[in-house]
């Protein structure tokens, strides 16, 4: 009865809002909200990026582009040319959809390393130009985003971002986990096994790739957007080479393949740092070895291996 | 307007002898074993940053080198016997996060043992330019292009002449059956990692008096040689260095002629550009993959 429970697609993203709003509910202070708001943007594209490694096996080491192009648009449209800021999260997404729709089809045909490669030079080219273009965004040293307003109240505190980005979080994993229990999940899992399979069965692969790809690049910007808002100021830093390592190693940790996986490598990733002072002076070299170490002695990641050793335990 | 053309073509030709030596360590490692290493880039900057200490703290330049193309290649070797021989049936997508996390972790420790600032060498035989049709030339410059020449040379030497490289060509020609013939196929794995990470190391040693290095140099190199290798054709060592060169020049011509801002940028849209409009073209076949 369990197990059936557990086939449900909804018992996966209820859980997830359950213990968002327990621990929403039980953390003591600003300081611990501003770190699970972090911790849940991160998580957002994590998400995103796990339905394109984890289920559809299709790398991209740029994901931090479409970051930034999120983070950039909340914070250059209202203040350059008087967009609100929601409209302006709404601009930063659609740009970033229209830009993955575009790239996305000629660049997925692309197999491995070329694929690797090509999203690596795409996420270096939008650094690139959010650090030489300083008359728009303010070079290097980034720039201040405007706060957000919602009906006239201006939103601020940890807490309020924590609940909005909370149900962000939320409406991506229902509509990640729609998407996957859909016969597009089910031709994603297909392409994964063998993209030759796939294909002789009649699934339209370069057309699944593209929806993934969007989607990944939609939760990303999103991310980057809520980032920037809830942060109040944005550096081309954001968009860097590292950035879009660690959604990689976020959801190479917590587990390819797995929804709630990406999101304890989020937990994970973002915590770490925290409680660890010297982990930011070290943050090459332990991203590296994690990453390793993960794939050489846990090769599905975190989540999916316990729960492995979980099922296997009660049988 | 000649001068100027031919300052711009020495450059190019310069940076781009180093993006082919790196496009090249990517083809033996890859031809050998299937892995695209992405920390490529960071055999380059062990090159540089190790001689450039290693002088700093008195050793003659000679020695220094040899210390620096020791180091790179045990480095190499490490990398292909703790990371990517426990791993080495899994899928393509694993192999590249592994390495990637590799080039991390070498940046990240030369980042603790060197630190994040620029190094500098000083030039081999002073940086009095030489002045060539107008154009001034640093001896540096000519330093990096006779060594990449020895370089290509030596390793065209190694494959074809010496049994090992031989036995190189023929794991990368069919594993399986290079195994057959008695051949050590872990050793020579190693062995390409070892030669690929000497010949990234010793183009790092000869180019960094003209451009530093920093502990982060590796990830732009990474992705120019690879760049490189796109433009000359994956596979193909010759190709590897043509492609560098090529990439080299267009840089410098249109950093010179057009915009130096974006100078890092044409590599990356050359390289998409190839990848996009010949799909498949590159590898020399198109349409679907063999099961």
């Amino acid at each position: 009865m369990m197990a059936r429970f557990r086939q449900n697609c909804w018992f996966e993203p209820a859980l997830i809002a359950l213990i968002i709003i327990i621990i929403g509910l039980v953390l003591p202070s600003t300081y611990y909200f501003r770190i699970a708001t972090l911790v849940l943007i991160a998580g957002l594209s994590a998400t995103g990026l796990n339905l394109l490694l984890g289920y559809a096996g299709q790398i991209s080491l740029g994901h931090a582009g479409f970051v930034g192009i999120g983070a950039y648009a909340v914070a250059v449209l209202p203040a350059k040319f008087a967009v609100p800021s929601l409209l302006a999260v709404f601009c930063g997404t659609l740009v970033s959809g229209i830009v993955a729709l575009i790239i996305g089809r000629p660049i997925l045909r692309l197999k491995d390393h070329f694929l690797a490669v090509a999203t690596l030079a795409f996420g270096i080219l939008i650094a690139m130009v959010l650090n030489n273009e300083q008359w728009l965004t303010g070079g290097p040293d980034g720039m201040a985003v405007p706060r957000v307003e919602l009906f006239g109240i201006r939103i601020r505190s940890a807490q309020s971002w924590y609940w909005i980005c909370g149900g962000v979080l939320v409406l991506a994993v229902v509509l990640a986990r729609n998407l996957l229990d859909s016969s597009t999940g089910r031709a994603l899992r297909a392409l994964h096994d063998s993209e030759v399979a796939a294909r002789s069965a009649g699934i339209d692969v370069a057309r699944i790739k593209s929806i993934v790809f969007v989607i990944s690049a939609v939760f990303a910007s999103l991310s980057g957007s809520l980032y920037a808002l809830f942060n109040g100021h944005v550096t081309p830093d954001i968009a860097s080479f590292l950035n879009s390592i660690e959604i990689v190693t976020m959801v190479v940790l917590g587990g390819m393949g797995s929804l709630s996986g990406g999101l304890v490598g989020a937990v994970i990733l973002v915590v770490l740092p925290q409680a660890l002072s010297f982990f930011h002076e070290y943050e090459h070299l332990l991203l590296g070895l994690l990453m390793i170490l993960i794939l050489v002695f846990m090769r599905a990641g975190i989540v999916p291996t316990l729960a492995a050793r979980w099922a296997r335990g009660r049988t | 307007m000649l001068a100027q053309f031919l300052q711009f073509a020495m450059s190019g030709l310069t940076v781009g002898a180093v993006y082919g030596i790196v496009a090249l360590g990517f083809t033996l490692i890859y031809n050998a074993s299937g892995v695209m290493n992405f920390a490529q880039g960071e055999f380059v900057m062990i090159g540089g940053m190790v001689t450039v200490s290693a002088v700093g703290a008195g050793v003659p330049l000679p020695l220094a080198a040899l210390i620096a193309v020791i180091v790179a290649a045990s480095v190499g070797v490490l990398l292909q016997r703790l990371a990517i021989e426990p791993v080495r049936d899994a899928p393509p997508v694993v192999l590249i996060i592994i390495t990637v996390g590799a080039a991390l972790v070498i940046r990240g420790v030369a980042q603790i043992v060197f630190g994040k600032q620029l190094h500098k060498l000083s030039d081999f035989s002073g940086d009095t330019p030489l002045a060539f049709l107008g154009a001034s030339i640093l001896p540096q410059a000519l330093w990096v292009l006779a060594g990449t020449v020895l370089i290509v040379a030596l390793v065209w030497l190694f494959l074809n002449l010496t049994m090992l490289g031989k036995a190189l060509i023929a794991t990368s020609a069919n594993r399986l059956a290079a195994k057959l013939v008695g051949i050590n196929i872990s050793f020579i794995l190693a062995l390409a990692f070892a030669l690929s990470a000497v010949i990234g190391s010793a183009a790092g040693i000869l180019v960094t008096p003209i451009t530093f290095t920093y502990a982060e140099v590796g990830t732009l190199l990474a992705l120019k040689g690879f760049a490189a290798l796109v433009l000359g054709g994956l596979g193909s060592p010759l190709g590897a260095v043509i492609g560098g060169l090529l990439l080299g020049l267009s840089e410098a011509f249109a950093a010179g002629y057009l915009s130096s801002t974006y100078k890092d940028a044409v590599a990356l849209l050359l390289m998409i550009a190839v990848l996009l409009l010949r799909p498949g073209g590159i590898l020399g076949h198109a349409g679907a993959e063999r099961v």
